[in-house]
């Protein structure tokens, strides 16, 4: 499916949408930002469970199983900080409509 | 092994599945670029991760499936009870532990495709040099990653107490990355890698990770941090060079090239370059810093120093790690509020790398409610402080030492700061009359308009909030 000079261009063109996505950003967006991308490659989940799907002795199984565990760690706990760090943030104006 | 449904229609109904992940996963990523979409942003990536997760389960010729809902339940079920207790003050730690078990698992895939070729076991995919390659690099900066991580939040956590230096640690560290990479090369090289090289190899990368992790000061993890989420997006990205998995190299490279941006914006924020955080402990040669100090410490009483504030018009807060270490956000704000009645207008000046992560003193300020629009950056805030009256200072130090822009031969010389020495009135809430992380000491605190309030940061503030209320 991914081949050669078509994974290159992959990678460039991922790489300039990483970069042009955050670049500008200011300070006080940094967390969420941080904490987002973090949660993001959470997607190694799904490699994981490939990797310990495909396992067949009991040491690729038990390395797949600490795999699937690391990366659910890593996506779910991602998520779960992020979103309780946002609905954090809140400008005045949200803050009237609030209390009103 | 059979797949949950034929093979041909899953591998479509996946490719299509992933393409739509890293379509949601862009677009989220875009809205957290704005605080008024950014709440939206993490729920359409957690759609994206979500359907991604669903739709690997019908990848052709998976097997271990109980094995693989109970790692889930107990990989996110544990993350998610942690996840909703932490607290806002931990939040740096809790963020370096998560990516690290990303880093560990990108790590795990690399070791179950080595193990597989090492193993030669029927129906195992055979890689070339190239795919090898990319296993390799991605184990090793995943396995970097993952010990690093760890021992980033072990410091953070105050489970690890002291910086570990030794003479000549860069050289074995030096030594150990080479062995690492030369080992890496012949598991490259040889094709059918032995048992023995796969384990050396992820062995010695864990010890590289711990290495090169201890010796990094506390003021320099918001530059550690996010290095190790690019480091993990980076390995994510190999890992899915060589599982052919589109949504893994999209998401890995975007993170990975977010991160590096974000680390290098924090280590200009220091004025430092990322070599200088990494392989130079900070501080060593500072001690000549403490000449040319004229002056003495005057301290106020916490009474005194809130009818300042009452009767200022306007008052510029600078919190720091101080801050956070007292919990005392929430207090901050309600002395800040009871002052915003009064009519003075408050601003809050944050420096870029104030804290324990990247925009650390944001989070706290947006826990205790602050809204965002009174919190300013450095850039925006600089030129402000001609016309404050009091800057308060809560437990920040080296971010508003005024010798960055004067003294050359300061080690922290150049570094962008927070001019409160321009304010009318300095007020600093400071824990004792002890230098900052770096052993620097601060002319801001010897200047004519400073004042030094000693106290807990909670502990002041509420006794700053009993003044203003008395001042009428």
């Amino acid at each position: 499916m991914i081949d050669g000079f078509l994974a290159l261009y992959l990678f460039m063109l991922a790489a300039f949408t990483g970069h042009e996505i955050i670049s500008r950003v200011p300070v006080i967006l940094h967390t969420p930002l941080m904490s987002g991308s973090n949660f993001v490659h959470g997607i190694v989940l799904v490699g994981a469970m490939v990797a310990l799907g495909r396992a067949d002795t009991p040491l690729e199984q038990v390395i797949g199983f600490i795999g699937v565990v690391l990366g659910a760690g890593n996506a779910v706990g991602g998520y779960v900080v992020t979103e309780r760090m946002l609905q954090m943030f809140k400008s005045s104006g949200q803050k009237k409509k609030e209390s009103a | 092994m059979q797949g949950l449904v034929p093979a041909s229609v899953a591998t479509v109904a996946i490719d299509f599945s992933y393409l739509l992940v890293a379509f949601l996963f862009i677009m989220g990523l875009k809205a957290m670029s704005s605080p008024v979409t950014a709440r939206r942003g993490i729920v359409v990536a957690g759609v994206g991760m979500l359907i991604g997760t669903l739709m690997s389960f019908l990848y052709p010729g998976m097997g271990n499936f109980p094995l693989m809902l109970v790692a889930i339940a107990v990989g996110g079920g544990l993350a998610w009870w942690s996840g909703r207790i932490v607290a806002m003050t931990d939040m740096p730690q809790m963020i370096a532990l998560y990516n690290g078990m990303g880093g560990g698992a990108a790590a795990a895939i690399a070791a179950v495709e080595l193990l597989r070729m090492a193993s030669g076991a029927e129906g195992a995919a055979q890689h070339g040099p190239v795919v090898t390659a990319l296993a390799a690099a991605g184990a090793f900066i995943g396995a970097v990653s993952f010990s690093g991580s760890l021992i980033a939040f072990g410091k953070l956590q105050g489970l690890i107490k002291r910086s570990f230096r030794f003479k000549g640690q860069q050289f074995v560290n030096l030594l150990i990355t080479a062995a690492t990479i030369g080992l890496g090369a012949w598991i490259v090289a040889s094709g059918h890698p032995t048992m023995q090289m796969v384990v050396g190899f992820f062995a010695l990368a864990l010890v590289l990770g711990v290495t090169m992790t201890l010796p990094i000061g506390g003021a320099d993890m918001p530059v550690v941090i996010s290095l190790y989420n690019a480091f993990t997006g980076l390995a994510v990205a190999f890992e899915g060079f060589v599982l052919e998995n589109a949504a893994m190299i999209i998401a890995g490279i975007v993170v990975g090239s977010a991160g590096t941006l974000l680390t290098q914006l924090m280590a200009k924020a220091m004025n430092r370059s990322l070599a200088n955080v990494l392989f130079s402990g900070f501080g060593e040669g500072a001690a000549v810093a403490a000449e040319g100090v004229t002056g003495a410490l005057k301290p106020i009483e916490p009474s005194d120093a809130g009818v300042m504030m009452a009767f200022a018009q306007k008052v510029i807060v600078i919190p720091g790690y101080g801050m956070a270490v007292a919990q005392a956000q929430h207090k901050v704000w309600e002395l800040c509020q009871l002052l915003i009645d009064k009519g003075v207008m408050v601003r809050f000046a944050i420096h870029p790398v104030a804290g324990r992560m990247p925009g650390h003193m944001n989070v706290l300020l947006a826990e205790a409610g602050v809204p965002y629009d009174l919190i300013s950056d450095l850039d925006e805030i600089n030129a402000e402080f001609d016309t404050a009256d009091v800057a308060l200072v809560i437990g920040a130090n080296d971010v508003v030492n005024p010798v960055a822009r004067t003294d050359k031969s300061s080690p922290i010389y150049g570094m962008p700061i927070l001019n409160a020495d321009k304010a009318k009135n300095v007020l600093v809430i400071k824990r004792g009359q002890g230098a900052g992380f770096s052993g620097i000491e601060n002319h801001l605190f010897y200047l004519d308009n400073t004042r030094m309030v000693y106290g807990d940061a909670q502990k002041v503030a509420a006794e700053l909030i009993q003044a203003v209320k008395a001042a009428g």
